[in-house]
């Protein structure tokens, strides 16, 4: 049995004001349990609290009881008032007499009787409180960034420049990603690789950081904190600290015809190849699907030339075990296949391109070394047509398109057509949209110069089909503000493709139990106030796999995210909250329900060997709650069908007493 | 007059199973039109008319017979709006409306060309004497 | 006045982060309700087992509200989407047992919605005192 203090407080006369807080503290006195009650101006003030110290000494008190303002406003104040006493802190209820009675009832005789009320199921709750101990695990001071984009790129460094060791696993050859196949960003047309590739070598020469290229993320465990992650390291029979990146192997191999995915296809590399010239780790990769000596054992050219005797046509995969405290993920996106459309005839004419394509053709290292000219005949296109939401907003299409926005089309088409003008105005330019969307900081303007400045043809209305005839492609389009049928012979046409997460992001959030929402974005722990966490705790969300972002926003995620990091990285060890679920693994029938409805996947099930009543040992599966990952919101405890899961701080037995004395 | 228009539309809007509030006007349907020249409203027209209950100037209209339901709106349609599914349930409307043919018997001799079977010419007198 | 109108006892779920701060903002603006609501404070509107509804309609209870963050807003992410279904189903079973739809109530109040908890509690309360004593759930065992 419980021996348990009431302390009601008058707060002035905020309480004593419309509570009588004398027939409280004696009402409250006949309670089970209670050993000692008594009201006093202030509890919260130091004459309070020695008050409660006082009496928890002289009456050997086990629970306290204070009626008095929310429990959000003094539950710690009370909570350290009662571990000063000597007692666990968390054998402190507060009765909420002044926000939720006094302040809200005006009449004497009513506010009296609830404050009694909320009272006596403060001692109810007292009486099966349990001192609670909170849990400590210590923290893996290094950081994993997946994705080695410019999102993982600003987080990584971010982070080493706090001084945190930081791993980049990075599934192609190079870091970089999409950023590193732009031409200008807008709206300010800066290159990209000038802005980019000084970031690059950053990270190469950061002793913080490590590289891991040509890598996958292969199986996570554990949690915050404390995860231990195997990477696939994929054999590029190159030894990466050997070669030095000259390049002479890409000049000699003999195999030249295969597509080069860095431009998109639109020209080729050889088998060994560095993706681009700027490429961090600076290492060349010999791809196995296209190598003779890997295929057939006959070649051996690359060897023969590299003088720093790099190639190793044995390389094996290899796998690393790595432990890391907090893992940011920032696998980015990608635009979507046009396989399905038809009507723009993406598949019919090499003159009908994606806006990344554009990219490549008007980047000074891309496969025209930045001339315009269309990939069919290599030919200055005069008329070029732009399509917007191309898959974008697409609700009807689900195997075609994305319901959602992608957000960047409309500012990269005003980038290409202002482009365009800009260096051939002797080209017609049409953008053909639907809405054109702009919020961002010195983002209209820019739209705004490309039509006035420079004469880019917006209409607003749709293209409904091309059709490639001749060395033309006709463009049948709506002009809905003229209510007119257009029909445009255009040398080029440019589809906005919507872009979506990367393929690798699903089976990850796998591994992470992360959550991710239909379109396979990870979700955020909360939409606006959390927008860089994952609700899974130690995991963290950088750039455009939690939502279509554009360069700016991305970069502020990023440093966002690693701020989070290194806000848990200082820490040397994780005090969690000990009002966590528990399961009792005799009620426990194995079931899987909590692992399900956990949002956090902090129930994970082993396999227990009991002692059964006729001294046999069965081995049975019971549910097991990492007390480190648990938030306590109790979604485990409603949906266990036996009953066996519970959550303390807030148990069932509790809440039903509370229940019960408000009842009664 | 307005109530009245406003509960063809509905009439409309139930027998053909199409939302006409999914739109966001972004063309496509006009855009994919083959028979556009033909037509006094377009597609994204009828769809924004059947939306707002502007319905008088549709039943009247010919564009109604132009329509080839060809479906190529249908099939482009990003939001699933399904324009010809409208423009036949206002094709649908008319015929129920009794007395309100878009044309009536004193308009079939003038259309009379050498080439209509007789069995036609019959057929849309008995039709529009209604 | 009307002095012989029948008091409700009714009983308040509150989750901690939306709900039981959105109650505490209604007492700082001193915003009146009835004292016949008695709130209990949860980690989260998910916390609350349909037994603890069961538990205060049998022991007396004339109405039984649960309140929760909105939904999207969740402290818990998805926390209030368990209770939005738990509770139809479980409001539909009472209402199948004589617990009238109007004795029951799942809303979602913010924590900067003072107001509209204590309008929510006034037109509640109004609503439970209309249909008088709730006796249709009592526990004989423990009749007192």
């Amino acid at each position: 049995m419980q021996r348990i203090g009431v302390f009601v407080c008058w707060c002035g006369s905020n309480i004593a004001g419309t509570v009588d807080v004398q027939a409280v503290s004696d009402a409250l006195r006949n309670e089970p349990g209670v050993v000692f009650s008594t009201n006093y101006q202030y509890m919260c003030s130091q004459a309070g609290q020695d008050i409660i110290i006082q009496a928890v000494k002289e009456h050997n008190l086990t629970g306290i009881v204070v009626c008095s303002c929310s429990p959000r406003m003094h539950e710690a104040t009370f909570r350290k008032t009662a571990a000063a006493a000597g007692l666990n802190p968390y054998m402190v209820e507060i009765a909420n007499i002044r926000e939720q009675c006094s302040w809200v009832h005006k009449d004497m005789a009513s506010g009296t009787e609830k404050a009694i009320i909320l009272g006596k199921a403060a001692v109810a709750k007292v009486n099966l409180n349990a001192p609670l101990t909170p849990g400590e695990t210590p923290v893996t001071k290094r950081a994993l960034v997946i994705g080695g984009g410019i999102a993982g790129i600003q987080t990584a460094l971010d982070i080493a420049d706090a001084g945190f060791p930081v791993d980049i696993v990075e599934k192609n050859p190079t870091i970089g990603g999409k950023m590193a196949q732009l031409d200008k960003t807008f709206p300010t047309l800066d290159c990209a690789a000038c802005i980019l590739t000084p970031k690059m070598v950053d990270v190469a020469q950061n002793d913080n950081i490590r590289i891991f290229s040509y890598s996958e993320v292969e199986d996570i465990k554990g949690f915050v904190g404390n995860f231990d992650v195997k990477i696939r390291k994929k054999a590029r029979f190159v030894k990466e600290d050997i070669c030095t990146g000259c390049g002479l192997c890409t000049e000699k191999c003999p195999v030249r015809k295969v597509p080069n995915e860095f431009n998109l296809g639109m020209d080729n590399r050889r088998a060994i190849y560095i993706p681009f010239a700027q490429a961090v780790p600076k290492v060349a990769t010999i791809d196995p699907d296209a190598c003779n000596m890997l295929k057939s054992g006959k070649c051996g050219v690359c060897s023969k030339v590299c003088t720093a005797g790099a190639i190793d046509y044995k390389q094996q995969d290899e796998i690393l075990d790595e432990k890391y405290g907090a893992i940011v993920v920032a696998t980015g996106f990608n635009p979507i296949s046009m396989d399905k459309f038809d009507e723009y005839a993406y598949n019919q004419s090499k003159d009908v391109i994606t806006s990344l394509e554009f990219e490549r053709l008007t980047n000074a290292a891309g496969p025209t070394q930045g001339k315009l000219l269309r990939p069919s005949d290599l030919k200055h296109p005069h008329t070029i047509v732009f399509v917007q939401c191309v898959g974008s907003r697409c609700a009807s299409c689900a195997e075609k398109g994305k319901e959602y926005c992608s957000k960047i089309c409309c500012m990269y088409t005003a980038k290409h057509a202002m482009l365009i003008r800009d260096k051939y105005p002797d080209t017609e330019v049409y953008v053909f949209y639907i809405d054109v969307r702009t919020p961002g900081k010195n983002f209209d303007e820019f739209y705004r110069r490309a039509v006035e400045e420079y004469g880019v043809k917006y209409i607003k209305g749709m293209v409904g089909k091309v059709v490639p005839e001749g060395d033309k492609l006709k463009v049948q389009a709506s002009d809905l503000i003229a209510g007119k049928q257009l029909h445009i012979d255009a040398d080029l046409v440019v589809l906005a493709a919507a872009i979506e997460p990367d393929k690798s992001a699903r089976p990850l959030a796998t591994m992470l139990t992360a959550s991710m929402d239909t379109n396979d974005f990870f979700t955020e722990a909360h939409p606006k106030l959390r927008p860089v966490e994952s609700p899974t705790a130690g995991v963290f969300l950088s750039g455009a796999c939690q939502g279509p972002k554009d360069i700016p926003e991305t970069v502020s995620q990023a440093s966002a995210a690693a701020a989070k990091v290194i806000g848990l990285l200082v820490k040397d060890k994780l005090t969690g909250n000990p009002c966590v679920a528990s399961a009792n693994e005799m009620m426990c029938n194995g079931c899987s329900t909590c692992e399900r409805v956990c949002p956090y996947g902090a129930i994970t099930y082993i396999d227990k060997e009991f002692r059964m009543p006729d001294r046999t040992v069965a081995t049975r599966r019971v549910a097991q709650v990492n007390p480190a990952v648990c938030q306590g919101c109790g979604a485990c405890t409603v949906a266990c069908m036996s009953g066996a899961m519970d959550l303390r701080g807030f148990m069932s037995s509790q809440i039903i007493a509370e229940v019960d004395a408000i009842c009664k | 007059m307005h109530n009245d228009n406003r509960k063809i539309a509905d009439e409309i809007i139930l027998r053909s199973g199409v939302n006409p509030r999914k739109c966001m006007k972004c063309g496509k349907c006009t855009a994919t039109c083959p028979a556009f020249d033909r037509m006094e409203y377009h597609p994204h027209q009828f769809v924004y008319m059947v939306e707002t209950g502007d319905i008088e100037p549709l039943l009247e209209s010919k564009s109604l017979y132009t329509c080839l339901s060809c479906f190529a709106c249908v099939d482009r349609c990003p939001r699933g709006v399904e324009p010809a599914k409208l423009v036949e349930g206002v094709r649908n409307a008319v015929i129920r409306q009794q007395g309100k043919n878009h044309m009536t018997a004193d308009d079939v001799p003038g259309k009379l060309d050498s080439d209509l079977p007789q069995q036609a010419i019959v057929s849309a007198f008995r039709k529009y004497t209604k | 006045m009307q002095v012989n109108k029948y008091r409700p006892l009714i009983v308040a779920f509150c989750c901690n982060w939306c709900s039981y701060a959105g109650a505490d903002l209604a007492g700082n603006n001193r915003l009146n309700y009835p004292a016949d609501v008695k709130i209990i404070r949860v980690p989260c509107s998910c916390r609350v087992n349909p037994s603890f509804v069961l538990r205060a309609f049998q022991r007396g209870a004339d109405g039984v509200i649960i309140c929760g963050c909105h939904p999207g807003d969740c402290h818990y992410t998805s926390g209030n989407y368990y209770t939005r279904r738990r509770m139809a189903l479980l409001f539909s079973m009472l209402d199948y047992l004589g617990i009238e739809r109007e004795r029951t109530r799942l809303e979602w109040v913010s924590a900067a919605e003072g107001a509209k908890f204590a309008a929510t509690m006034n037109d509640f309360a109004e609503q439970v005192a209309a249909l008088g004593e709730n006796k249709r759930l009592e526990d004989l065992r423990c009749k007192r």
